[in-house]
């Protein structure tokens, strides 16, 4: 009897289970049995008729779709055998490069081409990736040595970048190796920084501070009762503060810029656009100077990848400094140029000022931070020796490359070349 | 990259060639760099190894020779190989030059650690030293990719750094006449910038070898000789601080 029991149990249990398992369903085709009802106005029994069909229709043992499911694990399954390297590939979001005996490159993916550049099937990866290092991480995991081996490996130009690389071989006798990327550059370019930062800022905002607390110890002692000094004073300490700020600005920008040396890509820039809002922003200083602003745009669409606002950055700096140390000359030209003839098509922007020039054994040398031709005229123009600096970071962004002309007393050109799409 | 032959093993001794090429090169890259590191942070531990690690590239450059001749010997090749072979016998030599240099570089170290030397010169230094390792970065990319129509930037760049080059030079004799104290660091200093200018023609060098191994011309040849420094007289005062 108690058996009895538990068999009934047993059917009953799993008729609960699926009229459960299939609530949503079995109301929604009651409601719609009822709406059929209400609308068309059919018999009741047909409606009851329905509703016992549908209940009957759920309490049938479901095999059909036990069946289906497992069909689609054992195809998932088998999908993941037959699934292409190559889409597996592109999925992992590090550098990866598939090659083979000879260290010849089977599949490099999208991230690989992004981050070295010049990569193609057929080329050989020792040609490519020559520290040491690599070559040593090479070797051991061709000759057998080992399965997988880890290196950290860095790319000093031109840009700094760390890595940790690691190789194996993938599958049983496959004859492929794997290499992959793993980005470490941040972590490493923070340290860099902070150490830099502290060396160059340090100096540079101790000069100000200096001649602040000098002040500060003559207006508490010896220029205590003397309005006409003390005004003097504040107006130089309010100077000083002005061109920390300044500094600070600069300096927060460049390592702004530092910490992310790769631009991401796909993003297009309307050159004519972005000049002609950097003249209208200028606009204002280059009248109190007395530089009037000439254009010289070519025809035509002037979109290069980039990002807007570090290109606006550029210009914003070049001008500024033409319209300030070429002041003397009285124009500054801004002319936009297709250039298809070199091995790199694209689109040069000059600006030319007709000021006093630069000697020539500074032209080398301005990109560098805190490099000034002249500091006097430097600190009256109140730069802080960053604004080039910041300028040629952008640029190895953009792959592009700034040039400098310039005849004592003829005045400057600085062209910057972008390479079209 | 090279045609097929119908003996396999030679392909496999020029592409064992150009492997070998690849692995000096980034020998002397690893060895100017860290010769450099060890300058700007006064670091003589660095410097020894890099003074260590020159062997490796004598080594290297006397294993190609031998394998190239030996090949020249076995194979008798033609054309493209012969260029090739030959080539590379070029290149190792130039790249054996460049740790000459950067290991010169780095006997300096001690020298120079004495005096500290204001920093903005190290930071000349080391920009020169970045525009020479970029040249010697691309040329051997080239190597690498033996796409040669990029081959032009080169020579731009040789142009800035012999313009880099000349300015440091001034600055160094600048640096000099204000205190006689400079000039034993300072000389020192003079020679490490010429010897990273010379890193920098070696690689132009590289870069015109790997033209003919790939077009079979030499590179048309004008070379305008930039560096001015045979020129820079300073005035004979002292000049006023």
């Amino acid at each position: 009897m108690a058996e009895l029991n538990a068999e009934h149990k047993g059917t009953v249990q799993p008729a609960a289970a699926r009229l459960w398992a299939n609530r949503w369903l079995l109301a929604a085709g009651i409601v719609a049995v009822l709406a059929v009802h209400g609308l068309a106005g059919a018999s009741a029994y047909v409606v009851l008729a329905a509703i016992v069909l549908l209940l009957a229709a759920a309490l049938l043992p479901s095999g059909g779709a036990r069946q289906s499911i497992e069909d689609a694990a054992a195809m998932e399954a088998g999908g993941l055998q037959r699934l292409s390297g190559e889409y597996l590939a592109a999925a992992v979001a590090d550098p990866l490069i598939i090659f083979d005996r000879t260290a010849t490159i089977v599949h490099a993916n999208a991230a690989a081409f992004a981050a070295f550049g010049g990569l193609a099937p057929g080329m050989s990866l020792s040609l490519k990736f020559r520290a040491p290092e690599m070559q040593a991480l090479l070797d051991s995991v061709l000759s057998g040595t080992v399965a997988s081996e880890i290196v950290d490996y860095t790319e000093k130009l031109p840009v700094e970048r760390a890595y940790r690389v690691s190789a194996s071989s993938v599958g049983h006798a496959t004859d492929l190796y794997v290499l992959v990327f793993k980005d470490q550059s941040e972590a490493r370019r923070i340290d860099r920084m902070r150490a830099d930062f502290i060396a160059n800022a340090s100096h540079e905002l101790r000069t100000p501070l200096a001649s602040i607390s000098g002040f500060i110890e003559t207006l508490r002692g010896p220029a205590r009762g003397d309005p006409a000094a003390r005004d003097q004073f504040l107006q130089i300490m309010q100077n000083q503060t002005g061109r920390m700020a300044r500094l600070i600005d600069d300096l927060l920008s460049l390592s702004r810029l530092e910490m992310k040396p790769y631009l991401k890509p796909g993003t297009e820039v309307d050159l004519r656009q972005t000049i002609d809002s950097v003249i209208d922003s200028l606009a204002p200083l280059a009248r109190e100077n007395g530089v009037a602003i000439e254009r010289d745009f070519v025809d035509g669409p002037l979109d290069v990848p980039g990002d807007r606002d570090e290109l606006f950055q550029v210009f914003e700096n070049l001008l500024e400094n033409a319209c300030k140390y070429g002041q003397s000359g009285g124009r500054v030209t801004v002319s936009i140029e297709r250039d298809g003839t070199g091995p790199e098509p694209g689109i040069d922007v000059t600006i030319r000022d007709y000021g006093p020039g630069i000697p020539e054994e500074h032209i080398p040398r301005i990109t560098e931070r805190f490099y000034r031709v002249d500091v006097e005229s430097s600190r009256t123009q109140k730069g802080t020796g960053l604004g080039l600096s910041i300028v040629k970071h952008i640029l190895t962004r953009h792959n592009a490359r700034l040039s400098i002309k310039s005849e004592v007393g003829k005045g400057a050109a600085f062209s910057v070349h972008l390479p079209a799409a | 990259m090279q045609s097929v032959h119908i003996v396999s093993a030679y392909d496999e001794e020029l592409k064992y060639l150009s492997k070998r090429i690849a692995a000096m090169g980034g020998h002397a890259e690893r060895m100017v760099e860290q010769a450099i590191t060890a300058l700007v942070n006064a670091d003589p531990g660095l410097a020894q190894k890099v003074i260590r690690d020159d062997v490796v590239l004598d080594e290297g450059q006397r294993e190609i020779d031998d394998k190239a001749i030996v090949i020249i010997a076995k194979r008798q090749p033609m054309a493209t190989d012969l260029r090739e072979i030959v080539g590379a016998i070029r290149i190792s030599a130039d790249l054996e030059r460049v740790g000459d240099l950067g290991k010169n570089v780095a006997k300096r170290v001690a020298a120079v650690i004495d005096g500290r030397q204001p920093t903005s010169l190290f930071r000349g230094l080391e920009a020169l030293a970045d525009l020479a390792l970029t040249q010697l970065k691309e040329v051997l990319d080239v190597y690498a990719s033996r796409s040669v129509e990029k081959i032009g930037f080169v020579r731009d760049r040789d142009d800035q750094i012999d313009a880099m080059y000349t300015s440091l030079f001034r600055e160094l004799l600048t640096y000099m006449m204000e205190d006689p104290r400079n000039i034993t660091p300072c000389t020192h200093l003079l020679f490490c910038a010429k010897n990273i200018e010379r890193i920098g023609d070696h690689a132009t060098n590289i870069a015109e070898t790997i033209y003919y191994i790939v077009t079979g011309d030499q590179m048309p040849a004008e070379r305008p000789k930039g560096d001015k420094t045979d020129k820079i007289v300073l005035p004979g005062t002292l000049p006023v601080k």
